[in-house]
């Protein structure tokens, strides 16, 4: 039974292995984009595309933006780095990791997240201090949990979360999973997520994030990364970001 | 082992994968930010996270101590497929991936899931995101660990001193209670440190079962984690101590309780 285990455990450590192999066609070269979670369903149709336009394959890191910056800190190699806020941005450019600047090239705002039909009859972000409420939020070194906090601030509401998750995509799926009852989440998020409602949130309550990408000076292939940064900036990329909720530059 | 020589290739091997586990470790003592050593430690949340961790890997050793001692006896008195089957059953969490064991929890003991939704209705009884939560998770991660060290005990028994107690005339529960629990103690010491291990070092399933939520859900791998981002040197003091107490833990008791040199 050991031996069993142990050869699949080396049968699993070899498919890991074999999952990152980057032999290319010929022709064809190849970028990894570092992208902060919430931005997946977006960037996934601007790689494909870049795939059929400029026979560039695209490799994407997912993962909240602290994560990333945190492993592009301690020498993970990328060729393009998109962040769900300015501040972890800034760090990379303060330690010299980028190559030239960062540029805005979307908008995203907060939305509570609620299941579908909204069961809680949840209105407002004051709702969310009720009693008995199961509520989610992202942790405040995750950028939605920043920005989740300074709305709260803006309300003037204090909630009793149940848990601070680590991605923003984390909380979405407690809610859609039905173990959360609401949850601050990105207004992209509920879009293309088919299992949650939305609850607006009003103007002088919400906070805009500021989504800057740029290249990283460890790129492999500063040609693809510029070749990727060009599409999202592109008008077909900012038409695929607005349908995937966000607001263009 | 002792007296016969290793061959100098097995022990170059053998030195290659010391060196594996030691150069992380030596990483981390290298770059630990010492200064700061003594106001990481005493740091409150530090010291919550490291309680709860102690709390919750505890339990979970109890309740895998109380549960998988007498699913490793069955396991070792059943044949046929449905031993394998059960056994696969058991083994299953230590091949399959910790976060897949969370979302597996949360699918039965979620507010919805299987067993949860009945809990929810008929008690009122939310599991996710509690401590209870916590120890579930590394109960489900562990235990395996226990299983498996405490079944190759009882294989390795000697049936003659069940067989023996039973031809004087003990029943089922004494047998198990005065003879079989006695000779296994080695292998149940061993089980319930490597399980314990487990559950202190556990991450995956505990964020996605669990949450994270200090003093309710934040173990100190998952305040490792959130610290790492934010304030990584605090994550290497906060290992180094999780470390530090596993490492007094292992060496200090293994000695007393199995007697070996």
């Amino acid at each position: 039974m050991t031996r069993r285990l142990t050869i699949l455990g080396l049968a699993l450590v070899l498919c890991a292995c074999g999952g990152q192999g980057t032999d290319s066609l010929p022709g064809e070269s190849s970028i990894t984009v570092f992208a902060a979670a919430s931005l997946q369903p977006a960037f996934d149709k601007i790689g494909a595309r870049l795939q059929t336009t400029n026979n560039i394959r695209t490799t994407f890191n997912y993962a909240g933006t602290q994560t990333l910056t945190a492993q592009v800190q301690q020498g993970a190699q990328g060729d393009v780095f998109a962040s769900a806020d300015t501040s972890h941005m800034t760090t990379l450019q303060g330690s010299g990791l980028l190559s030239g600047q960062a540029t805005i090239f979307a908008h995203n705002k907060l939305e509570i997240a609620v299941a579908k039909g909204n069961p809680k009859h949840i209105q407002t972000l004051a709702d969310l201090s009720r009693a008995g409420l199961v509520v989610v939020l992202a942790d405040p070194s995750v950028p939605a949990g920043k920005y989740a906090q300074q709305a709260l601030a803006k309300a003037k509401v204090t909630v009793h979360p149940a848990s601070l998750e680590l991605q923003v995509t984390a909380v979405l799926n407690k809610v859609a999973l039905g173990e959360a009852d609401a949850g601050i989440v990105y207004v992209s998020d509920v879009l293309t997520n088919g299992k949650v409602d939305g609850v607006a949130i009003p103007e002088e309550q919400n906070v805009l994030a500021d989504y800057p990408i740029a290249a990283l000076k460890s790129a492999s292939n500063p040609t693809g990364a510029r070749a990727f940064i060009d599409s999202v900036l592109s008008s077909d990329g900012q038409a695929t970001l607005k349908s995937a909720g966000f607001q263009g530059v | 082992m002792s007296g016969t020589r290793v061959p100098a290739a097995l022990v170059a091997l053998a030195g290659l994968g010391l060196l594996f586990f030691l150069l992380p470790l030596a990483g981390l003592l290298v770059r630990a930010p010492w200064d700061q050593a003594v106001a990481g430690i005493t740091a409150p949340e530090t010291v919550t996270a490291l309680g709860l961790s102690l709390f919750c890997s505890l339990a979970a050793t109890v309740v895998s101590l109380v549960l998988g001692i007498p699913l490793a006896l069955v396991l070792a008195k059943t044949s046929g497929s449905l031993r394998n089957v059960m056994r696969a059953l058991t083994t299953l969490p230590m091949v399959l991936p910790p976060v897949v064991g969370g979302v597996a929890l949360l699918l039965a003991f979620g507010r919805r899931g299987l067993v949860g939704s009945l809990l929810d209705q008929a008690f009122g009884i939310q599991i996710p995101f509690t401590t209870a939560a916590a120890v579930m998770a590394e109960t489900f991660v562990a235990m395996p660990f226990l299983v498996i060290a405490v079944e190759g005990g009882l294989r390795s028994l000697d049936p003659r001193y069940e067989e023996a107690a039973r031809a004087l005339g003990a029943r089922g529960w004494m047998v198990f209670a005065r003879v079989t629990l006695p000779l296994l103690r080695p292998a149940i010491f061993s089980g319930a440190v490597l399980c314990w291990a487990r559950a202190l070092g556990e991450f995956g399933a505990t964020i996605t079962f669990a949450g994270n939520f200090p003093g309710r859900t934040q173990t100190v791998p998952v305040a490792v984690y959130v610290a790492l981002e934010t304030r990584p040197d605090s994550a290497i003091i906060l290992s180094l101590i999780l470390l530090a107490v596993s490492l007094a833990i292992l060496v200090g008791l293994r000695d007393r309780w199995l007697g070996t040199p």
